[in-house]
């Protein structure tokens, strides 16, 4: 019983493996680093972007033309989601500000 | 993992907003800048109740005791002196075509500080002595200076030397655009950004007499008064667009372009709530 169930978890491991590992190509990497300078576009329509935003963008570039597409995709999704995070961060400020004020 | 850092910092940020100390209740949407400035003054004055309406425009050195002492040695040979000197010769040198700054500036551009940022009715917007002694420049013939650093803060620095002693008298005028350009500086200054979310009000309000790192905060009342200041940090001078841009990229902001808008009309909010304190730039900072 236990060896059929080691076999079976083996067999499943060695299946899914593919996708797990599979390395990242260059389309993704455009696909995401596309997706992250939208976003941070956006972020700069709303006159509130990172540097940490530019920072990960930067270096999911250097790590694409190393031809590491792996960390060049990965760069692309942490600049998204920084830049989703200034967006939410502007778009709630817009009445939060308010509750800070001196009165 | 690192992103997850990122993500979780940022989280955490936005949710103290929450727990965010100052005033609870929502202000009214009309603008009133007379009220305003009234509640601005009496928070940092009960907050330090020791200080006298004047100490804050000395900025750090009239939170902490030890500064204090240092500052007043170091006004025996101040840092900006040589600042002064240079923007003063600069001031009396005739542009390539004969005139001079003096020309583009009432009483010749001496002690006048106190008026500036001034609301232009014609152009609908607010102007600040960086940006005016750049168009002088620039309707002359000249090339304009960086607003940051060295020319700038040596003609600031000379102008507001000339302007000692002279209470901030920042007017508004009866122009919807005046108060509009007015609430859109109290908005940035309240306002939380860059990655460790934070408003010019969560160290300027909430926190002065911190300190944050090896630096004392400076409280907001009075904090243009001194401007352009030396910096050790710097090493060298700075002017108002060089501590607003550098503020925000120390929270992870990219900053905007020095004089952009939002920078203007957050130097008249910040400089019409401070009227009635003297002007005491230049000045040095840690």
């Amino acid at each position: 019983m236990r060896t059929s169930l080691l076999s079976l978890t083996s067999v499943l491991l060695i299946a899914g493996a593919p996708s797990v590992l599979a390395a990242g190509s260059e389309a993704d990497f455009k696909a995401a680093y596309a997706a992250a300078e939208a976003a941070n576009k956006e972020a700069g329509t709303l006159r509130n972007q990172w540097t940490v935003t530019a920072a990960a963008l930067a270096a999911a570039k250097k790590a694409a033309d190393k031809g590491d597409f792996d960390q060049a995709i990965a760069s692309s999704k942490e600049a998204e989601a920084l830049a989703k995070t200034s967006i939410f961060q502007a778009t709630s400020e817009k009445e939060a500000w308010k509750a800070l004020e001196i009165r | 993992m690192r992103s997850a850092i990122h993500l979780a910092s940022a989280a955490l940020a936005l949710a103290a907003l929450s727990f965010s100390a100052v005033p609870t209740a929502v202000a009214a949407d009309t603008p009133d800048p007379v009220a305003d400035a009234k509640a601005f003054q009496k928070f940092f004055t009960e907050k330090f109740p020791k200080l006298k309406l004047e100490d804050f425009v000395n900025g750090p050195y009239s939170m902490n005791e030890d500064l204090h002492r240092q500052w007043e040695e170091k006004e025996q040979f101040p840092p900006y002196e040589f600042s002064v000197d240079m923007g003063k010769e600069m001031f009396s040198k005739p542009f390539k075509n004969g005139k001079s700054y003096a020309d583009c500036f009432p009483n010749q551009g001496i002690g006048i500080r106190q008026n500036y940022p001034y609301f232009d009715n014609k152009e609908g917007k607010v102007i600040t002595l960086e940006l005016a002694l750049n168009r002088c420049r620039e309707a002359n013939g000249e090339p304009a200076f960086s607003y940051v650093k060295d020319e700038m803060a040596a003609l600031t620095a000379y102008m507001a030397f000339t302007s000692r002693g002279k209470p901030f008298d920042i007017k508004i005028p009866d122009d919807p655009r005046a108060l509009e350009a007015y609430q859109n500086g109290k908005r940035y200054f309240y306002t939380r950004r860059g990655q460790l979310n934070f408003s010019c009000a969560t160290c300027h309000v909430q926190s002065p007499g911190e300190r944050i790192r090896a630096e004392v905060l400076a409280p907001a009342l009075g904090i243009l008064n001194a401007m352009p200041i030396y910096r050790s940090e710097w090493s060298g001078m700075g002017t108002i667009s060089r501590r607003f841009t550098t503020c925000n990229s120390q929270i992870r902001g990219v900053p905007l372009n020095p004089q952009d808008d939002e920078y203007r009309d957050l130097e008249y909010y910040l400089s019409y709530v401070s009227n009635g304190l003297p002007i005491s730039g230049p000045g040095a900072r840690p």
